[in-house]
């Protein structure tokens, strides 16, 4: 409660504080009740949580007693010897691989094919689909269709003489199942985006090479992937960094119906699992938190390797 | 575009264009029926009782929906799913509760993010540059930092296991919400406002009467999106109430449910229309707004 009272005050303090001035605008007073809220809103569940959550991660906070001492850096050494936090990153990262491996190639794909045949929005509907249904859907989806006795996918393999398969039950192939999984749930949505980014390539340019006589692959290579590449590298940021939250997925689709998400074996324990198990299955809270700080960390150092991989902020259309 | 069609198009002679414009139409065609198959598959398993289920089979029936909704008599429950005792089935609960949720979250966060994206665009005060590049920066912190922080807050000013907690963190903004709206308001023609403001109209009167009814199509677009985002929330309602299941959302009781199956012999016909039921509203929604959706892909990227 003091808390949320302390924020209303700043709050509400800092608009007074500022309204009290005079200025030759009459806006100025207004702008900042049209702000507040957003304003509480900010402070209260995206500020002071992120300062809060850095400093969590060095208290030894408890979720039962609800309270925690400063205890330094010992959640930060804790880390580096967990062997199931390693284990956790190295499934983490497998993961995003093979999901931002497939899922960037076939968007690319989709959204070069679309550019090229059609602009139907029934298309772009359809394609769609996935990304906006509830991931628990998606995950329920897919144990159903890939259930080793009853599901159709299996049926099918069948037919050609592959199968039965255990799809999220076997250690080597589960990390690829949940990938894949998410590689039909975010394709679309991922062909969009760079589809969008398709439409701002002049199409003179496309005119121009086809009149000296250009193939179709020719124009790809030489004038869609050369000016698609800013995109692309949003694209990806944004992809890879929803892709190591992935969660939803991993907790209701492994580990059977009733057994503990991240199986076999913990071969799909991805990171956001094992923070959500340690802070509100073991309710060492300011330990996970030290997890939480480490993966933001990772994050931020990933997208400012992917922005200066693929040279982000300069365009080749320039002049 | 026509000029363009008519170079590359099919009055293009070259083999290789006569070739790899079917193969890329097969392309297209078969990504579409990877997308929609798992649907159909589902909707047919969900029309059919679970013994037919596990027997390869199909014996149509509404029970299943009718089940997880709390409609059917003992009868068709013990022969739609086979079994004498299927558990509580209240989907309708959560269905309700998942309305409340997603309903409140997306008018609260429309309408007072619309309000600060206003100011942000239209008003001048001191640390307005600097305040929204701070809301930019809130849009690239990972959720995972601030879920511990926000569930020991709603913690402790008592709102957990309530309808309240779930609703809170969406309720005000998101920074999303806020930049999403400043580009429109950007782009609206101002002198309408600037005539109204010599007039003597207060800013408030000005922003409720003149520039939301300019700007509405991009606020329901924002709705939409908002809507159908806090449907599908799972997280945050699933670690602020779980064990309470008089406020669970549709999303949090799927999973409830499917934890109580027996691993060996599951309720699958019953799973499977709770499930579609959980992407019902939001099929229903795309099917209306579908196009609106599409066109605003551009700006999700930067979500």
């Amino acid at each position: 409660m003091t808390l949320w009272i302390l924020i209303a005050v700043t709050a509400i303090g800092s608009v007074y504080s500022l309204t009290n001035k005079r200025t030759i605008d009459g806006g100025w007073r207004a702008a900042w009740w049209f702000v507040l809220p957003s304003l509480i809103g900010f402070l209260a569940f995206f500020l002071i949580p992120t300062i809060r959550g850095v400093y969590l991660s060095f208290t030894d906070w408890n979720a039962l007693s609800n309270s925690g001492e400063f205890i330094g850096t010992e959640n930060y050494t804790r880390l580096w010897d967990d062997a199931q936090f390693w284990n956790s990153m190295k499934v983490t990262a497998y993961y995003v691989a093979i999901n931002i491996g497939s899922q960037t190639i076939l968007a690319i794909g989709i959204a070069i094919m679309m550019d090229r045949l059609t602009k139907s929005s029934t298309v772009r509907s359809i394609i769609l689909l996935p990304w906006l249904i509830p991931n628990l859907v998606a995950g329920l989806l897919a144990l159903w269709l890939l259930d080793p006795n009853l599901g159709v996918v299996n049926d099918m393999l069948g037919w050609i003489g592959l199968g039965p398969y255990n799809f999220f039950t076997s250690t080597s192939g589960v990390i690829w199942t949940v990938a894949g999984l998410n590689t039909w749930k975010f394709m679309g949505y991922t062909a969009l985006l760079i589809f969008a980014g398709l439409q701002t390539i002049p199409a003179n340019l496309y005119e121009a090479a086809a009149l000296d006589g250009a193939s179709e692959w020719q124009m790809m290579k030489n004038i869609t992937i050369p000016l698609m590449r800013p995109v692309l590298a949003l694209v990806m940021v944004v992809t890879v960094v929803g892709s190591f939250q992935v969660f939803d997925t991993v907790q209701v689709a492994t580990g059977g119906f009733n057994g503990t998400p991240g199986g076999p074996v913990n071969r799909s324990r991805v990171i956001y699992l094992y923070i959500y198990q340690t802070a509100f299955k073991f309710f060492e809270q300011g330990f996970a938190s030290a997890m939480a700080v480490v993966l933001l960390i990772v994050l931020m150092a990933v997208t400012a390797l992917q922005m200066r991989l693929f040279r982000a902020n300069e365009s080749d259309l320039a002049s | 575009m026509t000029a363009l069609t008519d170079v590359v198009g099919y009055g293009n002679k070259s083999l290789r264009a006569r070739v790899s414009r079917p193969a890329a139409w097969l392309f297209l065609a078969v990504i579409m029926a990877v997308t929609i198959f798992p649907f159909i598959w589902a909707i047919r398993s969900a029309l059919s009782t679970n013994p037919a289920l596990f027997a390869g089979d199909f014996d149509f029936t509404w029970a299943n929906f009718k089940r997880v909704l709390g409609f059917a008599s003992e009868a068709e429950i013990r022969e739609a799913s086979g079994r004498e005792n299927t558990g509580e089935l209240n989907f309708f609960r959560a269905l309700r509760n998942s309305v409340i949720i997603a309903t409140t979250i997306a008018a609260g966060q429309v309408f007072f993010s619309s309000m600060a994206a206003y100011a942000f665009a239209r008003l001048k005060f001191a640390g307005r540059d600097r305040l929204f590049f701070l809301y930019l920066t809130g849009m690239m912190i990972p959720p995972i930092i601030t879920l511990i922080p926000n569930v020991i807050f709603i913690k402790q000013i008592g709102w957990i296991s309530s309808l309240p907690g779930i609703i809170a963190p969406f309720f005000l903004m998101t920074p999303f919400a806020v930049f999403f709206m400043r580009q429109f308001f950007l782009n609206v023609n101002r002198s309408i406002e600037e005539a109204a403001l010599i007039d003597g109209a207060g800013h408030f009167r000005i922003f409720w009467s003149i520039t939301i009814p300019m700007v509405r199509p991009q606020m329901i677009t924002l709705g939409v999106l908002t809507y159908v985002t806090a449907w599908n929330e799972f997280l945050w309602p699933f670690v602020v109430a779980p064990a309470e299941e008089t406020v669970q959302p549709l999303t949090v009781a799927l999973q409830v449910f499917k934890t109580q199956q027996p691993g060996s012999a599951p309720d699958w016909s019953g799973l499977l229309a709770a499930t579609l039921i959980a992407a019902l509203p939001v099929l229903l929604i795309f099917a209306v707004f579908g196009k609106r959706i599409v066109d605003s892909i551009r700006f999700t990227g930067i979500k």
